[in-house]
């Protein structure tokens, strides 16, 4: 009998809270295979799959956790992610993973790398550098050798050998799953009742710890009870795109904040690994030049990526217009240099557009939610009560 | 308080011949800058870390540096406004104060530190090279100018070496992307022998600035090897590696150096020759700007001199070997540009601070952490345990910022140099 949807939302909030990874530690027990830890914001994660290995997205410790070692590590102007990252290291959550890979998010998450080697010297740590040149003569030849290498390193600790027909077999799994992820979003675009960020966000984020082929089957089962469920009608809420939460995540206390604020987020950045690949990857011909390519030509806009032409914030305006939002929230953590240095052009670009927004900062562990509330709650009914719609 | 200095005759500050000559370098940089307009010499935005001076240079391109921009600013007590008016403007308190200080100083008709008019740019060189903030920055000037951009994308060296994969796609895009781009700015063909020419100069210049930030080795230390060093790297990180005029003044900076070690002098700090070295220390970070001299005399005053420092090797790391290779143009190039400091991983960080430690015979690790720059301040304090731990020597921790004054607190920032001064003091001493 199929789960019904509050225990289908209470299991996915439960994979998202456990920082100990209960699931990846009986995966391992039940397949034998590698786990391969990841920081934000994106890894190919087609390849460790072809390799057997789970790719297990890590976002610190959320709420749950007081950081004690974690902040004898970092100064206080520094984000709160690599705090909680080192605690979890230390305190043993992390060992039922055999790797880790930091992707060139930023200047912390990249000496993160340098950390956790020296804390964790006899683990896999690998520093994934993705190209800011989008060529595939040059960015794209690097970024090959790149991937190349890592499955290199994974193979060496226990992983399966890359080979062509299973790493094409992993794209068609994981371009499965971004269908599903898309369609969700279009869903909550269209009907933002029908599906509440809060419960949409914890079913996406347990993608992070589930191998793809779970959690696309959650994604169908969730997507299949929440239009069953009649109970759910449309209220009048502020229609707005929430920006700047793609690395370290805000506790699940503030997403549904917003939401009771008076706010449907109809569009967001959270675990952008999920839908960093805008479209499908070519199942046909060398899958990795198919994933090199995905990856130069067809990624979503971020503040990580670079954008050379002038455009920054064009791309956030396309998205409320397309989502028909009545506004943004800039929602980004504390200390966030990619965030917070995109921010002003963002909000150039929405001024350009007579879009109304709103910005605040949370810490993966922000636990007072009121003035947020306020702030939101004041926004979402200015927009109500004096938007021209 | 010890004074171990000997008073300079007038009431400002000391320098030596060295510091007064790039002193004269820059500000006549500046005003080749501001006359640009008239004369039709163009220029190139590009940072520090990955400059690729020899290259502009052998266009007739004339570098613009914002980090230095920024600096200066803030030696010369303007920065603080500029950043309140970047923050008015949007920009976020968490980031960048060089960011912020070049937007404001932009927002205020870009101005520059010698009180001259900067030109608008011809290009943006987006050398991306151990910062990520560099990405940004420029896609914020970008929004403000209207000329092309070109990024140079450096990869990490996060294993500690360069691989074949990361030196072709640095020269690929030297070749293929910045060559083109230039020719296209300067109007000029691509001439492999001026910049062979220009290489080689670059060469003379780094043998002659590792002798003097080797004669730190010395006791007394003729040098401080962070405070008196900005100086000392300020023509080569700037404007001028690759010239003549480089290698004439570090020749003449040799001389004197040399003349000093043979002198056993010690170091000129803004009250004058340091006569007595108490402390040897390495530092790892920036210095602060808005309060540099304030900074250096908490130092002097006690007699601490620095010996050697990891700031001076962001705009190359040359003391283990690297030099600019005429033969390989730009393959050296790429070299250049992901070995300086902040583009390498922490490993070789700690390394280097290990080496320096020992070989420098220093007392001790300083750590000075700025607020605005991640790619050097995340992860200092488990580097600091680490080379602690290899040294057997202390280490110690402040904190400021670059060039936001108010992240600048004197008796905060004394207090604790003090204490670990006198932390090496009862080291040195045996146990308490």
């Amino acid at each position: 009998m199929k789960e019904n949807l509050p225990a289908l939302v209470a299991r996915a909030a439960e994979l998202c809270r456990d920082w100990r990874l209960p699931s990846v530690r009986a995966w391992k027990q039940r397949t034998g295979g590698l786990a391969i830890g990841y920081l934000p914001v994106y890894v190919p994660r087609e390849v460790f799959h072809a390799q057997g290995a789970l790719a297990v997205g890590l976002t610190g410790a959320g709420d749950d956790l007081e950081i004690i070692k974690g902040d004898a590590f970092y100064q206080s102007y520094i984000c709160h992610l690599p705090r909680s990252t080192i605690e979890l290291g230390l305190n043993g959550s992390l060992d039922c993973l055999d790797g880790i890979v930091f992707p060139a998010t930023c200047d912390v998450i990249r000496n993160l790398s340098g950390v956790w080697r020296m804390q964790f010297p006899q683990k896999m740590s690998r520093y994934l550098d993705v190209p800011q040149n989008f060529e595939r003569e040059m960015g794209g030849a690097f970024y090959r050798h790149e991937l190349e290498d890592i499955a290199r390193e994974v193979h060496e600790r226990g992983g399966k050998q890359l080979e062509a027909e299973t790493l094409r077999a992993s794209i068609r799994a994981y371009n499965e799953n971004r269908r599903l992820v898309r369609a969700l979003f279009a869903l909550r675009r269209n009907e933002p009742w029908k599906l509440p960020t809060a419960e949409l966000y914890v079913v996406l984020r347990a993608g992070l710890v589930l191998p793809v082929e779970e959690h696309t089957q959650l994604l169908r089962d969730y997507r299949d009870l929440a239009l069953l469920d009649a109970e759910r009608r449309p209220m009048d809420q502020a229609r707005v795109v929430l920006t700047g939460s793609f690395c370290e995540q805000p506790p699940l206390g503030l997403i549904k904040t917003l939401e009771r604020a008076g706010c449907y987020i109809v569009d967001d950045d959270f675990v952008p690994v999920l839908r960093w690949l805008k479209g499908d990857v070519s199942e046909q011909g060398d899958p990795l030049a198919n994933l090199v390519a995905a990856f130069l030509e067809d990624a979503i806009d971020s503040p990580v990526r670079y954008c050379g032409d002038g455009t920054k914030g064009q791309d956030l305006v396309r998205r409320v217009e397309e989502s028909k939002a009545e506004g943004v929230l800039f929602c980004a953590p504390s200390f966030c240099d990619p965030a917070l240095l995109d921010q002003p052009m963002a909000q150039a670009a929405l001024d350009g557009r007579g879009i109304p927004w709103t910005s605040f900062k949370y810490a993966e562990n922000t636990g007072q939610f009121q003035v947020i509330r306020e702030q939101a709650g004041t926004f979402a009914d200015s927009i109500k009560l004096w938007s021209e719609a | 308080m010890s004074v171990t200095t000997r008073k300079p005759p007038a009431e400002k500050s000391a320098k030596d011949d060295s510091q007064l000559r790039q002193k004269e370098m820059i500000a006549r940089h500046y005003s080749r800058l501001a006359r640009a307009p008239e004369t039709g010499e163009k220029n190139v935005y590009t940072f520090v870390p990955g400059n690729l001076t020899e290259l502009l240079r052998s266009f007739d391109l004339l570098p613009v540096l914002p980090e230095i921009n920024a600096l200066q600013s803030g030696m010369r007590g303007k920065s603080g406004d500029y950043i309140a008016l970047a923050e008015k403007l949007g920009h976020s308190e968490d980031v960048c104060t060089y960011v912020k200080c070049d937007i404001g100083m932009l927002k205020s008709g870009n101005v520059g530190p010698t009180g001259e008019r900067l030109p608008k740019p011809d290009l943006l060189l987006l050398s991306y090279t151990g910062c990520f903030t560099f990405m940004k920055w420029f896609e914020l000037l970008k929004q403000e100018y209207d000329c092309p951009v070109v990024m140079l994308h450096v990869p990490y060296q996060a294993d500690g070496r360069i691989t074949e994969s990361m030196r072709t796609y640095v020269s690929t895009q030297i070749r293929k992307k910045l060559i083109p781009a230039l020719e296209q700015v300067s109007g000029r063909k691509y001439d492999e022998d001026r910049l062979k020419e220009c290489l080689q100069r670059s060469a003379q210049a780094e043998e002659d600035l590792v002798w003097v930030l080797q004669s730190a080795k010395n006791r007394p230390s003729p040098i401080d090897a962070w405070f008196g060093a900005v100086y000392y790297v300020g023509p080569i990180f700037s404007a001028f590696r690759g010239t003549e005029e480089a290698v004439e003044y570090y020749r003449a900076l040799r001389a004197e150096i040399a003349e000093r070690v043979a002198q056993k002098l010690g170091p000129v700090t803004p009250d004058g020759l340091l006569t007595e070295e108490k402390y040897r220390l390495v530092v790892e970070g920036p210095p602060n700007w808005t309060s540099f001299r304030e900074f250096w005399r908490m130092f002097a005053e006690e007699g601490a001199v620095v010996v050697a420092s990891t700031y001076t090797k962001v705009g190359g790391t040359y003391d283990f070997g690297f030099r600019h290779d005429a033969d390989r143009p730009i393959e050296t190039m790429a070299e250049y540009c992901m070995g300086c400091y902040t583009n390498l991983d922490l490993q070789t960080r700690v390394g280097i601070l290990e080496r320096y430690v020992k070989e420098y015979a220093a007392d001790g690790l300083l750590v000075n952490s700025v607020k605005s720059c991640n790619s050097f301040s995340a992860g200092q304090l488990a580097m600091l345990r680490e080379v602690e731990s290899r040294t057997g020597r202390p280490a110690g921790f402040i904190e400021s910022d670059l060039v936001d004054p108010r992240y600048f607190s004197a008796a905060n920032i004394k207090n604790r140099l003090e204490s670990f001064l006198q932390m090496i003091a009862q080291k040195r001493g045996g146990p308490a």
